[in-house]
């Protein structure tokens, strides 16, 4: 009896959780007479008119310039973490150095630094090297080892894998950046998957540096160039803000259909200890 | 030696020059900025405590954000930790449908973050919006809650509520780590569900509150996207989303005051380090560290 009484309360939950992306579905495929009067929430004649016109955008550029520069960010700095956090982790991990203890406290303290303190004095660096409109702010700090987070991941995941075969090599006298790459990267190919997901959803996702670094249309990413149907209209372009939503939110769905069980782990894994 | 050091510094070579470009020198630099005058086109004027003097004896709005970011920590903070754990403990036993249910709760936070999802919050709680819809039936009158500086806020708080899939997979795995002796030496001792989540769950679970609670609250106090987006973008109405983020981002962007604006970035550090501290030394007293972590 109990358990059908959690059955109730998930599936109860799970309504209502879900409503407003279902909501969000179901209006991009609704015309604009049937978004005014509001009375079911499947759309009564299902129309791809939204999609035409908020493709166009709000601005002057179309949706898929913007489309195309948000995926060029997320991709190049997936290569960035996926690269810099794992050089930086595997020095972590598994070799012994002088003060190591320190860097990886900083590590950490990075993790729980808020990044708006860093926002203004970035900006104005960035802005003396003439990178201000141009995407290079948004990719640079990815090859830096910026995002403790996945330092931290691959840390943890490499913590969990027996030294043996690091140290065999060693012994053979293979050099650490060959053990590098020829062992502990294909061993922790779970952990850099976790890392590339997670990064791409964070990078598609973040909103103020590219608010801050992005100025002209062209270089505009999605969460910049969606921002442009609260600008343009008070509330009466519904249909094509909501249609231009689902298609950025689709990438985001797709990776979670694929990767969910990697996500909820990846998520696990690092919040433990 | 020296050998073996300098191969693995090679590794911490990007780390290294990331720390110093993009943390250790901003950090002074912002430092120095807040006690200055600085629109970033000429160069600093040295003011002294200037910043610090106006923040904290002649800007009401300042104020303002503080007191609004603050409750907002408060309310929206515990409620999605609740929401996590009360969904963890839901989803925990294994039943048939629970790992597609662990998904589906986990997927909104995953998008929450999204300019989409906060347009998307802004119409639903506006006029002809469904929230007003479902709330018809009940008979609430037709309001724009976003409209409302009573209400706009609890919309963000809703959102934020909204995306607890993240920590509430940290629980459940937190969860699945107690060893299940524990209950059963629970149970011989004659203890109840009630007993048995009062003392074993929840002391067992504690590290893991204090994890999602420390990062819970740095995260909600840098709350942007929702602030500007479900709000006006201005902060209103009426400065009711005037969020602390959005606040510096506005001295720093839109009034080219980048120095008032580092100052305020200051201030966010050192109340969050306060905020951070404070956690860390009451942890003693209410987070359980047993063998089994």
């Amino acid at each position: 009896m109990t358990n059908r009484l959690a059955h109730v309360a998930i599936v109860g939950t799970l309504v209502i959780m879900l409503y407003p992306l279902v909501w969000m579905v179901m209006t991009a495929f609704k015309s604009t007479a049937e978004i005014a009067q509001n009375v079911s929430l499947l759309p009564t004649e299902p129309t791809l008119d939204n999609f035409v016109q908020g493709w166009d955008g709000a601005g002057v550029e179309s949706f898929g310039t913007y489309l195309r520069n948000s995926t060029v960010i997320a991709l190049l700095a997936v290569a960035g973490n996926v690269i810099s956090c794992s050089l930086a982790a595997y020095a972590f991990a598994r070799l012994s150095f002088r003060g190591r203890a320190v860097c990886f406290t900083l590590t950490i303290g990075m993790l729980l630094l808020p990044k708006d303190v860093l926002l203004i004095p970035q900006y104005s660096i960035f802005h003396a090297f003439g990178w201000v409109d141009s995407p290079l702010p948004l990719i640079v700090p990815y090859f830096l080892a910026m995002d403790a987070f996945f330092v931290f991941l691959n840390v943890q995941f490499l913590r969990g894998l027996p030294r043996e075969l690091d140290e065999a090599a060693a012994v053979d006298g293979c050099g650490a950046f060959r053990r590098y790459w020829y062992i502990t990267l294909p061993l922790i190919k779970p952990a850099l998957a976790t890392t590339a997901i997670f990064t791409f959803i964070w990078t598609w996702n973040d909103y103020l540096p590219q608010l801050i670094y992005l100025n002209s249309a062209e270089k505009y990413t999605l969460p910049v160039g969606l921002r442009m149907f609260l600008d343009a209209t008070a509330g009466s372009d519904l249909g094509p803000m909501t249609a231009m939503s689902v298609v950025s939110l689709l990438p985001l769905f797709l990776l979670f259909m694929f990767f969910q069980r990697r996500l909820v782990q990846g998520i696990a894994t690092t919040g433990l200890k | 030696m020296i050998k073996r050091d300098l191969a693995a510094y090679a590794f911490l070579i990007p780390w290294a020059v990331g720390l110093l470009l993009l943390v250790v020198a901003p950090l002074g630099w912002s430092l120095y900025l807040s006690f200055t005058d600085y629109d970033l086109l000429s160069s600093p004027q040295w003011i002294g405590f200037g910043n610090y003097r106006e923040l904290f004896t002649d800007d009401d709005r300042f104020l303002h954000s503080v007191l609004i970011t603050g409750g907002y920590v408060l309310v929206a903070v515990p409620l999605q930790l609740g929401a996590a754990l009360a969904a963890a403990l839901l989803l925990a036993r294994e039943r048939r449908g629970q790992g597609v249910y662990r998904s589906l709760f986990y997927l909104p936070s995953l998008l929450a973050a999204s300019v989409a999802v906060s347009i998307t919050w802004r119409a639903m709680f506006d006029y002809g919006g469904p929230v007003n819809g479902v709330l018809g039936w009940f008979g609430v009158s037709e309001r724009s809650w976003i409209n409302d500086p009573g209400t706009v806020i609890w919309t963000i708080i809703a959102l934020e509520i909204w995306r607890f899939g993240a920590p509430m997979v940290i629980f459940l795995a937190g969860l699945k780590q107690i060893p299940g002796e524990l209950y059963e030496a629970a149970a011989l001792d004659g203890a109840g569900r009630l007993r048995k989540f009062v003392s074993v769950t929840v002391p067992m679970l504690s590290p893991i509150v204090f994890f999602n609670l420390l990062l819970g609250i740095i995260g909600a106090f840098q709350t942007f996207a929702p602030a500007q987006l479900v709000g006006d973008g201005n902060g209103g109405p009426a400065d009711s989303t005037l969020f602390y983020a959005l606040n510096l981002y506005q001295q720093g962007f839109d009034h080219q005051r980048m120095g008032y604006a580092s100052a305020m970035a200051w201030l966010m550090l050192v109340a969050l380090a306060a905020v951070a501290a404070f956690l860390f030394r009451s942890s003693r007293r209410w987070v359980h560290y047993g063998d089994n972590t």
